[in-house]
């Protein structure tokens, strides 16, 4: 029996929801096979089979695992077809006493202990309140509160409940699910960004005309020898770089008591998925040509979108472009990807009647807008980086001669 | 066929318990025992009539010796070991009775009669009033143990005899030779040198209680050769041989030509035990034994059939009675859809002599091996005043805490009644406290627990107050 264990998938993360089996517990699998997908906070991955067998699964679909627990065990002795008996598997080993180099904070009672892996709570994330951070009975029992174990097939059944009452008129049912690591996650992470930074919004509007000239002039060519479109966001990407490394604080973080500037532009490209909103990071954007970028944004948006990112893939961007232009949105206020201290808004771009030169005349117009963290960002600095990025949108050439 | 959520086989210390565990999560329970009486060897033939032999040994050797230093003399002392012996079996049956009071409270059906699977999900039970099948959903084997021999030391369970025998003693042997210095050799050792004979323990290894952290296995052969017992260490037996009322035990020292004779009147072949499953029809139900004869099982005790659990003695572990209590809830409540958990290096392990010798956790001997740092702290009886007191002053309480997060990590005990305090120990570990958490806990004074106290305080930073 070779056990199935969930693997790191990042050093913040501890604990992973077993989002669905792909195969049924007693099938056999080929070596490598994808066999279960995992849903993080952050990213939902596939694991693979370690060895040809029949799978016996352990964790149910739905619930919460710690990193490096079992979730199934292959019997690499049974082939399809051959039905051997089953191999003894390992022994109970006596388990040896956990070096504890943290102390004994979260550390469970027996029964505590007990009652959160039946909860499939990871000890981790529940506060103990005993001696030094131990869990007692009453913090297990009370953490239920906290990540109930809603169990699947219950699940399931509420959804197909509610499939055929919505089809009725006047239903009053409502219909209440467990919320994913992934929701979970962003929920924190955007009420913390709203609570603990001091964050504002500016706006200014840009003229897409000479960004869009310039694209359907070379759109066939660039496509020809790149092997990619021209899109609207290498332009943005690009004019955001230099603009970044004009007003380097719009690209700084605040740590603690210091500030953090980044001689480097790590641009993070909020994209949404299934599951919910994923900010892929395109690294040194600043030294990266528009192809690169448009390449990149194309690789990591589609491995985004089929939930096989990794979380460094996702981590440690220096700002975030989003762009809700794609849905239609007007204008908005962003919220930050904390920690970062800013991000532009992208929105649709709408034929407006504008003034040039003492005349109206109709130009497809973009609303931007730049969430900053006032803490670290002064005004005259957000309102210089939206106006030089808008400037180098309108006046490409700008971007050629770092302008 | 009756039909049955959970039979267990075997109704042992891990089997009942596992039975009334099952039915108090509402299983419908059968349980299946060869013997006419339930209880197993821990209650027929192992940990209680020991005790009970070990007790009454106890009482009549303070009398004759020690009750004179407390300034009572007393004369005309006699022995009358067909007496003490028939109490030992007035307890067991004592206790065996309150099992069956336990499985009939708790309405488990005991059928009495010899195991053995017919297949995966059916049972013959070949018992007094004929052969009967019962059907199961789950199984628990439980089967346990049986003494084992030597090669070429054939038990002829009169004059070479196994503990079992040896706890039905009804005379005081005049020289007892024990074959192994492990806990059964050494309890029952204790008994008969108490009790008036000569005992000599010969061992393969260096030390007697080998398993053990070192220090207590030299500390309790120091007072066993003071009560008078004779050792011969480092000694392979190489023939027994009975003519008459007398046996002739030969042994080696290890690595040399260098043989021994002892004779006596009896040999107590305690040299350890196998797991028994003796036709039982496993190959039926189609589970394999492991090299060692024991049933191979995963993490959940279940064996390569997924229905069919196996506990205690028959598996990989201690033979240890509470180990298959654990193990025994384990199953029930796994089966039950819970989740339960056993640390298996907390099952602390006992032996009965007097002193009494217990430990837990890691012997300094693990952690060296595995590379730990760690901190002792050693405290001896000699300097606490309930010791004194009592005159009880041989043995000490040593603690093995980690260097750096001063977390117990290994108790190990000799002393009065250090069966009993060893559970403040075990205590303790589960919670993972440190050394310094007990030295900051009110322990009763005098008390005997006070030595773990001090012995906790001198591993936090050899602050121990009393010496």
């Amino acid at each position: 029996m070779i056990d199935v264990v969930v693997p790191s998938v990042g050093e913040s993360i501890s604990e992973v929801t077993i989002a669905s089996w792909m195969k049924n517990d007693g099938d056999f699998v080929k070596l490598d096979e994808p066999i279960c997908s995992i849903e993080s906070d952050k990213a939902t991955l596939e694991i693979s089979a370690p060895k040809a067998g029949k799978l016996k699964i352990v964790v149910a679909e739905g619930e919460t695992v710690a990193i490096g627990a079992k979730i199934a065990m292959v019997d690499e002795t049974q082939t399809a077809g051959a039905s051997a008996p089953a191999a003894a598997a390992p022994a109970p080993q006596a388990t040896a006493p956990t070096q504890s180099t943290s102390g004994d904070k979260n550390f469970p009672s027996p029964a505590a202990g007990k009652i959160l892996a039946e909860k499939g709570v990871d000890p981790s994330s529940v506060a103990g309140s005993g001696k030094d951070g131990r869990i007692t009975k009453a913090d297990a029992l009370s953490a239920q509160a906290a990540s109930a174990p809603a169990a699947k097939t219950q699940d399931a059944d509420l959804k197909n409940l509610a499939a055929q009452t919505i089809a009725g008129s006047f239903s009053r049912d409502i219909r209440r699910e467990k919320m994913t690591g992934l929701r979970k996650t962003i929920a924190t992470r955007l009420v913390n960004a709203k609570n603990t930074t001091a964050m504002l919004t500016t706006f200014n509007e840009v003229d897409m005309s000479a960004v869009m000239e310039l694209r359907k002039k070379y759109k066939d060519a660039f496509k020809e020898k790149h092997g990619v479109g021209l899109g609207f966001m290498s332009f943005f990407t690009k004019a955001a770089t230099q603009a970044l490394k004009m007003y380097p604080a719009v690209n700084g973080m605040i740590d603690g008591n210091e500030l953090v500037y980044h001689n480097y532009a790590d641009v993070g490209v909020a994209v949404s998925t299934p599951k919910g909103l994923m900010v892929p990071v395109i690294r040194n954007a600043e030294s990266m040509s528009f192809a690169g970028i448009e390449s990149k944004i194309i690789e990591l948006a589609g491995k985004a979108r089929d939930g096989k990112i990794t979380i460094d893939e996702m981590s440690g961007g220096t700002f975030t472009i989003t762009n809700g232009g794609i849905f239609g949105s007007m204008l908005s206020t962003p919220i930050l990807n904390a920690p970062q201290s800013a991000i532009l808004g992208l929105h649709n771009i709408v034929e407006r009647p504008v003034a040039v030169n003492g005349q109206v005349v109709i130009r497809p117009i973009m609303y931007l807008a730049l969430s900053y963290d006032h803490r670290i960002i002064d005004g005259r600095e957000s309102v210089s980086f939206l106006k030089a990025v808008k400037e180098m949108i309108e006046d490409p050439s700008r971007l050629l001669f770092d302008l | 066929m009756e039909q049955f959520d959970l039979v267990v086989i075997g109704s042992g210390p891990g089997g009942y318990i596992a039975a009334i565990r099952a039915s108090q999560l509402k299983m419908k329970v059968a349980i299946v025992e060869r013997y006419n009486t339930l209880g197993g060897t821990c209650l027929n033939v192992g940990c209680i009539p020991s005790k009970a032999w070990l007790d009454s040994s106890e009482r009549y050797h303070e009398t004759v010796h020690s009750h004179s230093l407390h300034g009572i003399e007393v004369s005309g002392v006699k022995l009358d070991v067909k007496k003490m012996s028939t109490r030992v079996s007035d307890v067991v049956s004592g206790i065996t009775k309150g099992v069956s009071f336990l499985m009939s409270k708790n309405k488990i059906t005991v059928f009495h009669g010899h195991a053995s699977f017919k297949d995966k999900n059916t049972l013959t039970v070949n018992g007094k009033d004929g052969v009967k099948e019962i059907s199961f959903k789950n199984a628990i084997i439980a089967t346990g143990s049986k003494p084992s021999s030597l090669p070429g030391v054939t038990i002829d369970k009169e004059r070479i005899i196994t503990s079992t025998e040896g706890l039905k003693l009804t005379e005081t042997p005049k020289h007892m030779i024990v074959i192994g210095g492990g806990v059964i050799g050494l309890e029952l050792g204790s008994v008969f040198r108490r009790l008036g004979s000569e005992v000599s323990v010969v061992e393969f290894a260096d030390s007697v209680i080998a398993a053990m952290d070192h220090d207590l296995g030299k500390e309790l052969q120091k007072v066993l050769t003071k009560d008078g017992m004779k050792f011969h260490l480092g000694h392979g037996v190489t023939s027994v041989e009975r003519r008459g009322n007398e046996v002739t035990v030969k042994a080696k020292k290890k690595g040399t030509e260098e043989e021994i004779e002892l004779k006596g009147d009896y040999v107590l072949v305690a040299v350890g035990r196998r797991p028994y499953t003796d036709n039982l029809g496993l190959d039926k139900a189609g589970i394999t034994l492991d090299e060692r004869g024991r049933i191979p099982t995963n993490d959940h005790l279940q064996t390569a059939v997924p229905h069919i659990f196996a506990i205690g003695d028959v598996v990989k572990g201690a033979m240890l009675a509470h180990k298959a209590e654990e193990e025994g809830v384990f199953v029930a409540e796994y089966l039950a859809g819970q989740k339960p958990h056993i640390n298996y290096n907390l099952i602390p392990g006992v032996v009965y002599t007097w002193p009494e010798v217990a430990g837990v956790g890691a012997t300094e001997k693990e952690l060296k091996d595995r590379g730990v740092a760690y901190k002792v702290g050693k405290f001896p009886f000699l300097a606490l005043g309930r010791a004194v007191a009592s005159n009880e002053k041989n043995g000490f309480i040593k603690v093995l805490a980690d260097k750096n997060t001063d977390e117990i990590l290994g108790v190990h005990m000799i002393g009065p009644r250090t069966a009993d305090m060893i559970g403040e120990a075990v205590v303790a570990m589960e919670f993972r406290a440190s050394a310094e958490d007990i030295g900051r806990i009110s322990h009763a004074h005098p008390t005997y627990s006070e030595g773990f106290k001090e012995a906790c305080l001198a591993a936090t930073e050899n602050r121990a107050l009393n010496i």
